[in-house]
């Protein structure tokens, strides 16, 4: 099937014409009509723009010197600004907002010659480990345990992009992480999550969350499928003062990269207590694996490690209480009804357009910045987080990359959500600290646990050293061999 | 770590997201378990330690031409307004 291709392998079809731009896009949009309904991946699917675009691919094909992606069919998170097309970060407050520009990234995608298929579903905002706080409705992952149907989270933020690249209705997505969103997600849903280092990847016209941490990245199948469209997303944008102005190296050419002497760190803090047996095993796997390609093992330490959540929570509803206060009804977005006074408008306004999550870390951030306690949290948080960009820093100074698991635990149901936010959020204990210091981060699948769910293993590497992360990514690939597919996908029955 | 009614009520005048009494008593019993678990930093010495600033690590920002980039594009910015009159954005009456 046609769905079942990666990037590389439809990149090649469709140079040698064994398929077009306009069949291979069909092929997914038809996937599209008949799986979203349930898994809720899409909030807004674009079939006739992508065939439009697809026609447009095959006369650039049939002229030959298409760029990478010329007809792949991509999804885009739905906190991309797409030009003329619906973008909602998930919000009630955005539902009608249609963007007149377009983002870099996507824009980067475009020219690049992607088609995109349409908005993936995301947390409200960005703002979720589980998808379960979208306004339009929770993602459903597409792998569940053997013998309970029950729904199961996708992970989070960017779920409805892992759910889409997992089932099948799309070749690859593009996903934002803050504080893991897109390597949780991609654990949670048995795929590749490419985080770059903070600076790889414009953030303009990406809706803000945590303007420090924010940061673009694939969502694909394969390592080298990350690879590819990395190197269509990357590079120096004079529209994002903190996007890096260095060259974008040939990341595909990474891959399958010989391994032999590399120093891989195992960070002694990552064994937190009550990990279950089954993430320790996977991990144990993934630095077998590595030894066996010629690796060298080396124990580190992180340690403050353990800070990194409750830094994570202090710096992240900060910048998140100044990015969202855009947000007012006065130019753009959906304004409340009936308010009589200014204030009133803003208070109902943001009332009623924001989630109960959106509104605590707004509340949380206005909270640590406000006069009084900016010094006793933003500052203190701030210089903790200077300590943990200095573990990173003085662990490569030992080791050339990172391996750790990605997520705690496996995919969990719905009805298994914990009441707690701080429960919640320990999700991304994990993933939190590589993006506070800005490291450049992979989850990869490794294999299934006891009930049938995928594990996936993070790699961290060094600030801009991508490349390595996509060379022990593709090493670790081909020795484990993951080729499970989950239940709910393009052309299965079930 | 408990936040008092009134500061709660303060938060939310300033962030402006208006709340009911019941949502701000929820709101204060879920602030309060969070400052809570955030106090785990009080452990950490962070004598002498800078404050990160930004993420980038090329931290020096490149000075450009100081010269309009954009613009001549009102009816974009103005295309998603939820209430307007000719050219400007409307609001309820601020001055009566």
């Amino acid at each position: 099937m046609l769905t079942d291709l990666t990037i590389a392998q439809a990149a090649d079809g469709l140079r040698k014409k064994d398929f077009s731009a306009v069949e291979l896009t069909l092929a997914h949009t038809t996937a599209i009509e008949a799986l979203n309904g349930r898994l809720n991946a899409y909030i807004t699917p674009m079939p006739d723009k992508a065939l439009d675009a697809a026609t447009k691919a095959d006369a650039a094909l049939a002229v030959g010197e298409a760029p990478v992606l010329t007809g792949i069919p991509l999804g885009v998170k739905d906190l991309f600004c797409t030009d003329g097309v619906k973008t909602t970060a998930a919000s009630k407050i955005l539902a009608n907002f249609i963007p007149p520009y377009e983002s870099t990234v996507t824009a980067k995608l475009l020219k690049n010659g992607a088609i995109f298929l349409g908005k993936t579903n995301l947390d409200e905002f960005a703002m979720g480990s589980a998808n379960l706080t979208s306004a339009f409705g929770e993602v459903e992952n597409p792998w569940h345990r053997a013998n309970d149907p029950s729904p199961l989270v996708p992970g989070g933020s960017s779920g409805g992009s892992a759910a889409a690249v997992a089932a099948h209705l799309a070749m690859g997505a593009t996903g934002t992480d803050t504080g893991g969103s897109i390597r949780q997600p991609a654990a949670y849903c048995g795929i590749v999550g490419l985080k770059p280092t903070y600076g790889r990847c414009s953030r303009w016209g990406t809706i803000a969350f945590a303007s420090s941490l924010d940061q673009a990245g694939p969502m694909t199948r394969t390592v080298e499928d990350a690879a590819i469209m990395l190197g269509a997303m990357a590079g120096h944008d004079p529209k994002d003062s903190t996007s890096a102005n260095l060259p974008v190296p040939d990341y595909r050419a990474a891959c399958g990269r010989s391994l032999k002497g590399l120093r891989v760190g195992i960070p002694a803090e990552y064994r937190a207590s009550g990990m279950s047996e089954e993430i320790l095993a996977v991990w144990q796997k993934g630095i077998d694996m590595l030894r066996e390609a010629g690796c060298e093992i080396v124990d580190v330490s992180l340690p403050h490690t353990k800070y990194g959540l409750a830094t994570y929570y202090i710096i992240a509803p900060a910048e998140c209480s100044s990015n969202l206060a855009r947000y007012d009804g006065v130019r753009f977005g959906v304004r409340a009804e009936g308010a009589t006074s200014l204030d009133e408008m803003y208070e109902k306004t943001r009332h009623d357009g924001f989630g109960e999550e959106v509104r605590r870390r707004i509340l949380v951030g206005t909270y640590v910045l406000s006069a009084g306690y900016y010094d006793a949290y933003y500052l203190k948080a701030q210089k903790v987080r200077t300590l943990i960009r200095r573990d990173f820093t003085e662990a490569f100074e030992k080791v050339d990359v990172l391996l750790t698991p990605t997520a705690p635990t496996a995919a969990f149901r719905r009805d298994e959500k914990p009441v707690d936010p701080v429960q919640m959020y320990l999700n991304d204990v994990f993933t939190v600290p590589a993006s506070m210091a800005g490291q450049p981060g992979m989850s990869l699948p490794i294999g299934l646990d006891s009930q049938g769910l995928p594990l996936g293993l993070q790699l961290i590497g060094r600030h801009f050293d991508e490349e390595t992360l996509i060379a022990v990514g593709s090493g670790l690939e081909k020795a484990a061999g993951f080729t499970a597919r989950p239940d709910l996908r393009a052309g299965a029955d079930a | 770590m408990s936040l008092d009614p009134a500061t709660t009520r303060r938060i939310a005048k300033l962030a402006r997201i208006g709340l009911d009494d019941q949502e701000i008593e929820a709101v204060r019993t879920q602030l309060g378990g969070i400052l809570g678990w955030i106090e785990i930093l009080d452990e950490v010495n962070v004598e002498g330690v800078p404050p990160m600033v930004g993420t980038a690590v090329n931290t020096a920002l490149a000075p450009r031409v100081d010269a309009v980039t954009d613009g001549n594009c009102q009816d974009k910015v103005l295309s998603n307004a939820p209430d307007r009159e000719g050219p400007f954005f409307t609001v309820p009456k601020v001055v009566e």
